[in-house]
């Protein structure tokens, strides 16, 4: 306690503050209301808030330090593509999630899953970001990022790595070849749970995996999503 | 599966360590805190205004980082979020103590120049009453902040200050006679 130095306090029954009209003794009537025109003059002049601008700037700084320093354990950023706004999120592995929207659940998501240290740090997802860029402009056909997969265990992980290894660009298979690839080939149900819980789509190419006969199936972003990223890489479908 | 090995919060009690585990690891998490940027979305507007008022714009921008920077440090370790708004002002009402601290112990025996330019310019007595602020003890200057600038109730601004919440009506009230004072001198 280093400032208990208190100034004489004229007697009021408890000590409360001017604002909070209390009744004053007698003695106190003039130092009583005094401190309610301190207080109404603190409040009436307030020192300005600082503009938006200002606090956000002031913000990006600081995390900007906090994540030199390595306590930003998720960065997430939101891009833009044509098939609507994507949340992209890293860790110091590598890209964690892609997600469809700018829903806040995905960022809590984040923070239940992986660590509450989550943090909007655009600049250490420009990479990726501008990967999907060049990738929804034609002009890639491999993401070339580093993965984080912890968001996904055991089969549905295989699954998935499976995916990445051996569907590329502009190529389709169906739940059952990949069942048939990770040595499951009863597993059908299973492949179409881990393409369901994709935690990296578009980069983790799920939209790739077709129903045995060519029609499409499900797709976390939309069945149109599916569709539209299909096209865009040249795939005809049949449905 | 969330079990409940550790108890709920509440753990420690007492001093203002009370939120963070002393032992991260010894017993896992009983509650799930949100993103740490949903806090400063929430309460970053509010803390700077708080330290800008107590420690002035220059010493309140740093403040704020040193603020920003040791919350999150410390947040993986918290055993409770039912009042991370407290816990923050916590952390930065002891940035503005340490500062001054350091400031005192450094001080070049000039007066430095009243850190003004963030007030209407018309308001000279305002900015009198600002400076005057700042010049209360440390304590006192956080309390009144919380109660006439931000609004805060006692029982929050207790819990940021560390004390009672009859000791925080008391810094407020005393913060508020010395500058009824100072501005009436």
């Amino acid at each position: 306690m280093t400032d208990d130095r208190l100034p004489p306090v004229p007697t009021t029954n408890d000590g409360a503050a001017a604002d909070d009209g209390t009744a004053a003794t007698d003695d106190g009537v003039t130092a009583v209301d005094g401190e309610r025109a301190v207080a109404a003059a603190l409040r009436r002049t307030a020192a300005p808030p600082a503009p938006p601008a200002d606090v956000s700037r002031l913000v990006a700084d600081a995390v900007a330090r906090a994540d030199a320093l390595d306590l930003v354990d998720v960065a997430y950023a939101v891009t833009d593509s044509p098939i609507g706004p994507l949340t992209v999120a890293t860790t110091e592995v590598g890209l964690v999630r892609v997600a469809f929207g700018t829903e806040e659940g995905v960022v809590d998501e984040l923070a239940a899953a992986l660590s509450p240290r989550v943090l909007f740090l655009p600049d250490r997802l420009d990479d990726v970001r501008r990967q999907l860029d060049e990738y929804f402009a034609g002009r890639r056909h491999a993401f070339d990022v580093r993965l984080d997969r912890r968001l996904s265990r055991g089969y549905r992980r295989r699954v998935l790595e499976a995916l990445t290894a051996g569907v590329g660009y502009g190529e389709t298979a169906t739940y059952k070849d990949l069942a048939v690839a990770t040595g499951n080939p009863g597993a059908v149900r299973a492949v179409g749970t881990a393409m369901a819980t994709n935690p990296i789509p578009i980069v983790v190419p799920c939209h790739r995996i077709l129903r045995t006969g060519g029609s499409l199936g499900n797709y976390g972003g939309g069945p149109e999503t599916k569709a539209w990223l299909l096209r865009h890489e040249g795939v005809r479908l049949l449905f | 599966m969330v079990r409940h090995r550790g108890r709920p919060y509440g753990v420690g009690g007492g001093d203002d360590e009370h939120l963070t585990g002393r032992t991260p690891g010894a017993l896992s998490p009983v509650v799930t805190l949100p993103p740490f940027q949903a806090l400063l979305d929430e309460h970053a507007a509010d803390l700077h205004r708080y330290l800008v008022a107590v420690a002035g714009p220059h010493d309140g921008a740093d403040c704020f980082q040193e603020t920003v920077v040791s919350a999150l440090r410390a947040y993986p370790g918290l055993r409770r979020d039912d009042n991370l708004r407290g816990w923050l002002f916590t952390i930065a009402h002891r940035k503005v103590i340490d500062r001054a601290r350091h400031a005192a112990r450094h001080a070049v025996p000039v007066a430095e120049p009243p850190d003004r330019g963030h007030l209407d310019a018309d308001a000279t007595g305002a900015e009198d009453l600002w400076a005057a602020v700042r010049r209360l003890p440390p304590k006192q200057r956080s309390a009144v902040v919380q109660r006439h600038l931000l609004d805060r109730p006692y029982a929050e601004i207790a819990e940021a200050l560390g004390c009672s919440e009859a000791a925080a009506r008391q810094n407020v009230r005393a913060g508020l006679v010395r500058l009824r004072e100072e501005v009436s001198a």
